[in-house]
């Protein structure tokens, strides 16, 4: 083993002439490419990491102690700046644990409007972490390319509920608005840009020899540790376990449609990579489905005009973007806001993952597993 | 008294004018190149479509506080910009962007000298530069920096070998070692040395984007791994005078790739004689736009590609470059011993 | 709904209270001793007028729920298959099923029974939990044993999931799972973090996303919620005195 007579040899070597103690360098929070206000501390033997530290908090904003003291209808407002690259997916998750703790009936045509709007919110954080994974890589114009398409999403976004980061598009036991007259159409020719689009993030990316050099073979974890890990969504998928909660536990309308879970094989973030970029198209796919078979109907159920949940607590979870958002909640049955407000969030979950990705790896890999496992922080600290 | 003072003096004024207008605008043109590439716009606020950009950066530069770390080797931290633009400025000494012409009556070469070791010198001045990297990197007494001065120094060395075993293959067929004298070589062998030697054409455009930090190959100062590496600690002019120096050795690199391989300033084809109408278009227009060409590919390149890692550049020299380099050269002598 | 400017009265609270009488009776309620008349109006319930009575009742809420109702499974929901032999197992360790909403949830007591019931749900073969997607914790401050920390399990094979929950006293020790489960690693840190529930055996017990130094675990629910940012509005100069303090113990 060449390590093996390194070591003989610098044991060999006078100690004070060579001191060869590990360096050790902090990332963050102010990086480029910590993507946000993430801080690693890493332990380096020349460019090799032997030991990486994660500190996280300097987002923390007391988003669940915040909740529980305010009404169920002022957190759906929270549950935007959590993920605000995926606000309506925390939403969704949000406004489905309170429906299952008061057992209200969300109307069909409502169900398929919150499906339509979680898959482009899918598409367009899935644009995002194309971006920027792209861009730790090196590859700038992709990133261009990836923000122009999330733009067109944005302006859907927009048009549908007013706002383009922090929607607060649904309610508890439906929707606050109905699609606007047109909005159907528009959202058919951006799943067509969105299908060339693709084949164009491809040509830069999918077969470059820079990126495949890049990418495979970094950060491998076979599927029984990315489970005991905790990982989720495709980071979790990327090793191959087909653990996706649309299809395990259906929510909103996704029983109704159909559509496949890409799995990785190797678990790199090559795979990583190609499980991503064919979640674009299963979204594509669910969009389409969900527009042409749009039921008529109302947007919201029955629920009484003050929210105010029975006794219990529950545990939900869905499928965001980045893996399983998970809310339990716990309500007393009598106050207008809940006792307890706990959000498992994905990115929290996958970014615990991060000193095991990382450790043997060079720096430049850091920024690349980084990506890799699309964390934000604005979820991860809450 | 004229000729040996007076007008080499003038030529230097001129070319160093014309090199730093040329960075600056170089600069200009990587972003409006990539932001075309991106589908942007680029620069657009500062005079017409932002061509006085560079005007407005170079005030902005100038007029900036000049920091300087409160733990970094003063004079060191000082002198390494200093040592990274200068050698990537007197490069263009040897470098002949045209041949003699007549100028006043006069008979005036369009090169500041012509020396019989030119391509030596090239070589062993712009190696000088990196000097300046890795200074810079160890006085700003800050991590990033010294890790990206270390990343620097091993990339120069492993592409400096590469690229110049091109060389040595040139030189064997060029006879000479003056840059003038390669570019005559090539006009009396009626053919650019590119297609009589494409593989070392291939390892020296790789060995120069590596050389001058351009992307893939831009490891020492990876913004998105190293906070812009060893400039990291720098700002004001200082920081400029990097800047500049990767743009002025962009140029350097490709007009001394444009000067062995695309035959300097001679007209396509310098063979073939039915295309001597080219030859109404003067000899320094040639040499510039193929300057541009090559400059144009660089500015490509990093629109398109992913960054290399550093292990993996390491061995794309090491493994791959050198010995096809070596490979080159002994096939080069063997034909020209055999031929 | 939340667009609604109006505040809406449900018929749900007792007090008849409209905001448009709340004005008049503040001075009325003055001559009387305020804090007496919930005693005394409480006895007294069929008091029509109520006149003093929207003020005092916002202000003293009713005592703080004593803890989840954990309700018992319906006899019409059957039981997962898995929990028959849990009970069989470890029955002295469980103090409780329950269920609600869909959810299943196993009550440990003590709490150090948790790891061996952690353990056999996860290498149990037909319940199969490999995958611990949350640890948390709730706050129930008038019980005995304030804390509940809840951990909810999934499992990727069988696809189901349950909770399994403990109750734990401030300074009770309660087994972290981190070795059976990685993923707990960040999630019983944060329970750390937040609740100060006393983990043991956890292999990195730091806290997470507030400061090392931070007194106090902030989502108990007797931590104040106006902290010390409350000083920096009321008397800035105070504030900056105290900071600098600080900073130049730090720097000793």
């Amino acid at each position: 083993m060449p390590g093996d007579e390194v070591s003989a040899m610098k044991a060999d070597l006078p100690s004070p002439m060579f001191d060869t103690t590990e360096m050790v360098l902090n990332m963050g929070p102010q990086h480029p490419s910590t993507h946000g206000v993430l801080r690693i501390v890493l332990k380096l033997d020349g460019e090799r990491v032997v030991d990486a530290d994660v500190v996280v908090g300097y987002l923390h904003r007391g988003i669940e102690k915040l909740s529980e003291n305010r009404d169920w209808t002022q957190i759906i407002l929270l549950t935007d700046r959590m993920d605000y690259v995926a606000a309506a997916s925390t939403n969704l998750g949000y406004c489905e644990t309170v429906e299952k703790l008061m057992s209200v009936e969300v109307p069909r045509r409502a169900r398929y409007i919150r499906t339509i709007l979680n898959e482009l919110q899918r598409v367009a954080s899935h644009c995002l972490w194309l971006g920027t994974h792209a861009m730790d890589i090196g590859a700038m114009t992709v990133f261009l390319y990836a923000f122009r398409e999330r733009e067109l999403i944005l302006d859907l976004f927009e048009e549908y509920c007013g706002a383009r980061l922090t929607y607060n598009s649904m309610r508890v036991g439906g929707l606050p608005l109905d699609i606007p007259p047109g909005w159907d159409r528009k959202v058919n020719e951006f799943c067509d840009i969105m299908d060339s689009k693709l084949t164009e993030y491809e040509t830069l990316l999918t077969h470059n020899r820079i990126w495949l050099e890049r990418t495979k073979d970094v950060g491998v974890i076979d599927g029984p540790e990315a489970i005991a890990l905790g990982l989720c969504g495709p980071t979790l998928r990327g090793s191959g376990v087909g653990r996706d909660v649309r299809k395990d536990e259906p929510y909103a309308a996704y029983d109704e449609f159909d559509f496949d879970v890409p799995i990785g094989t190797r678990g790199d973030t090559y795979d990583r990579y190609l499980v991503r970029i064919e979640e674009f198209r299963q979204s594509l796919r669910i969009i389409r489905q969900a527009m042409d078979g749009l039921p008529e109907g109302p947007i919201v159920g029955k629920v009484p005009r003050l929210i105010k949940p029975p006794a219990g607590e529950t545990y939900h979870a869905v499928e965001s973007p980045k893996g399983e958002i998970g809310f339990f909640i716990a309500s007393d049955g009598r106050s207008t806001n809940p006792y307890r407000f706990r959000v498992r969030a994905p990115s929290f979950c996958n970014l615990q993952g991060l000193p095991r990705l990382v450790r043997g790896h060079l720096v430049a890999d850091v920024v690349a597993l980084i990506g890799s496992i699309d964390i934000v922080l604005g979820e991860v600290d809450r | 008294m004229v000729d040996t003072i007076v007008i080499p003096l003038l030529k230097i004024a001129i070319l160093l004018n014309a090199v730093l207008v040329a960075v600056s605008y170089l600069v200009l043109l990587e972003r409006k190149v990539i932001a075309f590439v991106q589908s942007r716009l680029g620069p657009m606020r500062v005079g017409p479509h932002g061509v006085l950009q560079p005007i407005a950066d170079a005030v902005k530069l100038m007029t900036k506080e000049d920091i300087t770390p409160a733990r970094a080797d003063r004079w060191v931290f000082t002198a390494a910009p200093i040592m990274v633009m200068v050698p990537a400025l007197i490069v263009f000494a040897v470098i002949p962007f045209g041949p003699e012409v007549e100028l006043f009556g006069r008979s005036v070469p369009l090169y500041i000298t012509d020396i019989n070791i030119g391509l030596l010198y090239i070589v062993s001045v712009a190696s000088l530069g990196v000097y300046g990297i890795i200074l810079g990197g160890w006085a700003s007494n800050s991590k990033y920096p010294l890790l990206s001065s270390l990343r620097a120094s091993a990339q120069l060395i492993s592409y400096e070998v590469a690229v110049t075993m091109t060389l040595v293959s040139l030189v064997l067929m060029a006879g000479t070692l003056s840059m003038v004298g390669i570019v005559e070589s090539q006009r009396d062998a009626g053919l650019w040395f590119v297609f009589a030697q494409p593989v070392a054409f291939a390892i020296f455009f790789i060995g120069g984007l590596a050389e001058t930090n351009r992307a893939p190959f831009d490891m020492p100062e990876a913004e998105q791994e190293l906070t812009g590496g060893f400039h990291t600690e720098y700002s004001g002019m200082r920081f400029a005078l990097f800047f500049l120096a990767e743009y002025a050795n962009m140029i350097v690199i490709s007009s001394v790739a444009t000067t062995l391989f695309l035959g300097g300033w001679l007209r396509p084809f310098p063979g073939v004689e039915g295309l001597a109408f080219l030859d109404l278009i003067p000899a320094w227009i040639w040499f510039v736009l193929k300057t541009f060409v090559f400059l144009y590919v660089f500015l490509w390149i990093r629109a398109t590609l992913p960054r290399y890692r550093y292990d993996q550049l390491m061995r794309l020299g090491w493994k791959v470059l050198i010995p096809i380099a070596i490979g080159n050269v002994i096939v080069t002598g063997v034909a020209k011993v055999l031929l | 709904m939340s667009d609604d400017p109006k505040p809406v009265n449900p018929p749900g609270p007792p007090p008849p209270s409209t905001p448009e009488p709340a004005a008049p009776e503040t001075p009325a309620a003055e001559p009387s001793a305020p804090a007496a008349r919930p005693e005394a109006a409480a006895p007294a319930a069929p008091a029509p007028p109520a006149p003093a009575k929207p003020k005092p009742a916002p202000k003293a809420p009713p005592e703080a729920p004593k803890g989840p109702t954990d309700p018992p499974p319906p006899d019409d929901v059957a039981e997962p298959a898995f929990l028959a032999g849990l009970r069989a197992a470890h029955g002295d360790a469980i103090k409780q099923v329950s269920y609600w909403v869909g959810d299943w949830t196993v009550i440990i007591e003590p709490a150090s029974a948790l790891l061996e019931v952690a353990r056999a749900l996860r290498d149990a073969p037909d319940a199969a939990f490999d995958y611990c997607s949350d640890v948390t914790a709730t706050d129930w401050p008038p019980r005995a044993k304030r804390f509940d920390v809840v951990y909810c399990l999934y499992s990727t094979r069988r696809r189901h999931r349950i909770r399994i929950k403990v109750h734990a006293d401030a300074d009770e020790a309660v087994p972290s799972v981190a070795g059976l489960w990685p993923a707990a690693n960040w999630l019983e840190r944060e329970v750390y973090d937040m609740f100060g529930v006393n983990i043991t055996g956890h292999p990195d017990r730091r806290r997470l996303l507030m400061p090392d130094e931070w007194q106090g675990h902030p989502q108990r629910k007797d931590y104040p919620l106006e902290g010390p940012g409350e000083l920096l509005m009321e008397n800035p100069e105070e504030w900056l005195r105290l900071r600098n303090l600080r900073d130049e113990a730090e720097i000793e």
